[in-house]
């Protein structure tokens, strides 16, 4: 009987060792984080084609999920893309390696603006590089709106009950609520925040769904006749069809840049560089720019663009428009954790 | 001790380590703040409105849908028997078969027919008959619960009404018992064992899921599973996310005692 | 006529019901022929999805994943689980309860809890990967081999193995002749609840997955906000279809062979 016993554990043994090293690490790869829907995924094939580096990607569909699973530690994240707020927060968290970026050919071709706008929460321009910017609107169908939208308001008067989309992101969600109300999307004041809560909380009953990275397509079934989205899911909507429009509500909204970084965790920085790099190359940047329709920093895909995108408000929004736009900053802690709390009980209504 | 019993030990080393040891872990954080020290606050705020109102539409859920589940599955165990299909695997097969296709499919595919412009409202529509609007609604989440459970419910039933004799149906019928009474007094009682099992497949995890209330759901209604997630998935208060977990555990094991057929190993078959 | 009026009703019923089972995946079938990608467009009837299915390089890995997971998780979880329910059954009373009682843990627990415990726990020693999802496979696995091999146990004829000790078998030899023999039934049943549950299973999967490694359950799920390739749709049709021919196949061995067996009871 014993040696039924020692047979079986030998088996076991052999058997977990066997699954164990049927999937060795490869040794030259190196882990991506980015949000769903942001990048064509057939460059992550040309990337490993070109330089044998093997690419693990992962994607998280809000700043906040992203933060999350990379902070949990569960997995070795290399580099990751996320917003201006999230990457100050990762910087001052000591979570972002410094790059050099004076050897990397193609990020020469970033426009200088770009480099100014992220000097607001990396200041020295070391820790991130831009990927792609944009605000947050309204996408609307115009077969099943009358009117003009120009405003937050149908989405907090009732007059599209059951018909429009908010975003399932807590800091979206606020802000549409915040520049409703007259304030800033930054602020730390209890007061004003309660009222946002109160205005959400009104709307709730309106909203048909809460919805991320699905609301552009629930717009284009059908499903719904508007959803806040941010800009290039309406210009991806737009080019569909040419019933879709976007609009930039007067009260104001958000504009977000959203950039690249290399974590700590990552051994090979080279391999970060390349691919942050590659990212840049013309065709690439041309590429991503074709499958995710948001406004590019580097100067050859603005070059190629065309008129239409050039006039439109969701790729190139004028000064005047942007001038009411307003960047998240990271908030106080005791800030986030009320807004979170308050996120819960709206969710939970 | 006896010697054959050591066989177990592989198994018991395995529960240790991967069901033992990670229980003990999520009880440490549930019962640890998130600056470390001793806390009983995460499982205290079960009794938060927030949760508890998640916890209310949870359970009621999953009552609902296990209620649906027997009232489907019993006319339906009863139908394959009066038409013969049973013995055979037939009628296991054809609803073992769905489970197939991933469950998040199958899905979404439900979404598709109960979207607002989906495949319901458009036979509705083609029947000139109103619109039902029921497009992440809790309505829906309990379709898709029902739907997702439902042939744990059958199989089980079909397991304990299919080993009941035809003798003893046919004895009762001799001695005068119509169906009504035969049903209530032979096929229910006997078949308590399956419906007990069945209830356990079905209110469990009708209780705890959240990808159906995410799918089905459109982000307004949240099931305790939901929120469990997003304390671990969004706002990452993990500490507070076990004390969740935990007391959700404590609660599905007292439930489920009252349910558990109490498992008796026969004297005579020891041996083995 | 009351009968036939009555067998008429019980077949109407089946045919709802299977109707309410059927009606999603009949859904995704059509889909998979769609030549459109969106979901709600009708845009002609097209078997390019079924192409391109072959030649995504991320589904293949999933699927690869999907199986390999299912499959080896089952077999370890058998091999425990079969030689656990025999010793568990030769367990005095009380220890026999403590262990079931454990063994019940990852069926009653919400799966929700066991993919959360196992993750925090794996992120202390392990770097989580395709290992991690194994394992934690494994786990939740063993119990529905040990639930259907006990029943089997309790009710096995001692008498025949006492038998062959007395005629001088020695113990293994008795094991693999007169016991396993009549586990198989219940082996092969746990076996294939366990791959069905691990094919199926997204929870578990979701928190202990590490970077780069989808199984088609998570695939799914990460697509689901973006909008679904059409290609699964067409993998899932062909996953049906497959486990269709399947259980036609051992339907009808099924169905033969009680007849032969059945004068063993």
């Amino acid at each position: 009987m014993n040696k039924t016993i020692t047979g079986a554990m030998i088996l076991i043994c052999l058997l977990a060792a066997l699954t164990g090293c049927a999937k060795g690490e490869p040794e030259n790869s190196l882990t991506v984080f980015n949000y769903g829907l942001y990048i064509d995924e057939s460059v992550l094939s040309q990337f490993e084609d070109e330089t044998g580096i093997r690419i693990k990607y992962e994607e998280a569909p809000t700043p906040e999920e992203l933060y999350t699973k990379y902070k949990s530690g569960a997995i070795k994240y290399d580099v990751l893309c996320t917003s201006e707020y999230m990457l100050q927060r990762l910087i001052n968290e000591g979570e972002l390696k410094e790059i050099d970026f004076s050897d990397m050919q193609n990020v020469s071709d970033i426009g200088e603006e770009y480099w100014e706008f992220t000097r607001s929460f990396d200041p020295e321009n070391k820790y991130v590089m831009p990927y792609f910017w944009g605000t947050v609107g309204l996408l609307y169908d115009k077969t099943k709106v009358h009117g003009d939208i120009s405003s937050w308001d149908v989405i907090f008067n009732g007059e599209y009950a059951g018909d429009f989309i908010m975003p399932n992101s807590m800091r979206d969600a606020y802000a549409t609520a915040l520049k409703y109300l007259g304030y800033s999307l930054n602020t730390t004041d209890e007061g004003e925040l309660r009222e946002a809560q109160e205005l959400l909380l009104s709307q709730k009953k309106d909203v048909s769904a809460y919805l991320v990275d699905e609301a552009r397509d629930e717009v284009i079934a059908g499903n719904a006749a508007m959803a806040v989205v941010y800009s290039g899911e309406a210009y991806y909507a737009y080019e569909e069809n040419h019933d879709f429009a976007y609009c930039l509500p007067e009260e104001g909204t958000n504009l977000w840049i959203d950039c690249w970084g290399v974590t700590r965790h990552c051994e090979n920085v080279e391999n970060a560089k390349k691919f942050l790099d590659f990212l840049c190359r013309e065709d690439i940047a041309w590429a991503n720019y074709e499958e995710v329709k948001y406004a590019s920093p580097v100067k050859s895909v603005m070059a190629r663009m065309s008129e239409e995108g050039l006039a439109s408000d969701a790729i190139n929004p004028s000064p005047e428009k942007l001038a009411k736009c307003e960047v998240f900053i990271q908030l106080p802690e005791e800030t986030t954790d009320l807004l979170s709390s308050l996120w819960k009980e709206l969710k939970a209504q | 001790m006896n010697k054959r019993s050591l066989l177990a030990g592989p198994y018991i080393l395995w529960i240790t380590g991967f069901t033992v040891i990670p229980l003990c872990i999520i009880i440490k954080y549930a019962f640890t703040s998130r600056d470390g020290g001793f806390t009983a606050e995460n499982i205290l705020a079960m009794f938060t409105p927030v949760h508890l109102k998640a916890m209310t539409f949870s359970t009621l859920a999953a009552v609902i849908c296990t209620l649906i589940c027997i009232l489907l599955s019993y006319p339906l165990v009863m139908a394959i028997r009066r038409l013969g299909l049973r013995g055979g695997s037939f009628s296991v097969f054809i609803l073992i078969l769905p489970m197939w296709v991933n469950f998040i499919l199958r899905l979404l595919a439900w979404q598709m027919i109960l979207s607002n412009n989906g495949i319901l409202s458009m036979i509705l529509e083609r029947l000139r008959l109103p619109a039902w609007d029921i497009s992440n609604s809790k309505t829906a989440i309990i379709i898709g619960l029902v739907y997702d459970y439902l042939p744990y419910m059958v199989l089980s039933l079909h397991n304990s009404i299919d080993e009941i004799e035809d003798d003893l149906i046919e004895a009762a019928r001799d001695l005068g018992a119509n169906g009504l009474r035969i049903f209530f007094r032979i096929i229910l009682p006997l078949s308590v064992p399956g419906l007990l099992s069945g209830i356990v497949m079905v209110f469990v995890p009708s209780m705890t899921s959240f990808v159906t209330a995410n799918v089905l759901g459109g982000g307004k209604q949240q099931l305790i599973g939901n929120v469990i997630e997003e304390e671990f998935m969004v706002t990452m208060n993990w500490n507070l996310g076990s004390g969740l977990s935990v007391i959700l555990m404590v609660f599905v094991l007292i439930s489920m005692t009252f349910t558990a057929r109490n498992d008796d190993p026969g004297s005579e078959s020891k041996v083995w | 006529m009351v009968d036939r009026f009555k067998n008429f009703i019980c077949r109407s019923y089946i045919a709802v019901i299977m109707f309410f089972l059927y009606a999603p995946i009949l859904v995704l079938i059509v889909s998979s022929f769609n030549a459109s990608r969106s979901r709600v467009i009708w845009g002609g009837f097209t078997l390019r999805w079924y192409v391109d299915v072959f030649s995504s390089r991320s589904i293949m890995e999933a699927l690869y994943t999907t199986l390999a997971i299912a499959f080896l998780s089952s077999l370890i979880a058998t091999l425990i689980g079969v030689t656990g329910a025999i010793g568990i059954s030769a367990m005095r009373l009380r220890n026999y309860k403590i262990v079931m009682a454990f063994t019940n843990i990852p069926m009653l627990n919400a799966d929700i809890v066991t993919g959360i415990s196992l993750m925090l726990w794996f992120v202390k020693f392990m770097p989580l990967g395709f290992s991690s999802i194994l394992l934690s496979h494994v786990t939740f696995n063993i119990p529905y081999i040990i639930l259907s091999v006990m029943p089997k146990l309790q009710t096995l004829n001692v008498s025949i193995y006492e038998a062959a000790m007395d005629l001088g078998a020695n113990r293994v030899y008795a094991f693999f002749r007169i016991v396993l023999p009549e586990l198989t039934e219940g082996i092969i049943a746990g076996f294939i609840m366990a791959f069905t549950i691990s094919m199926d299973d997204f929870v578990v999967t979701y928190f202990t997955k590490g970077a780069g490694v989808n199984t088609l359950s998570t695939m799914i799920y990460g697509e689901l906000r973006k909008g679904i390739r059409p290609e699964l749709y067409a993998l899932s049709t062909l996953i049906f279809a497959a486990a269709l021919i399947v259980l036609i196949i051992v339907n009808i061995f099924t169905e033969r062979k009680p007849e032969k067996s059945s004068g063993r009871l």
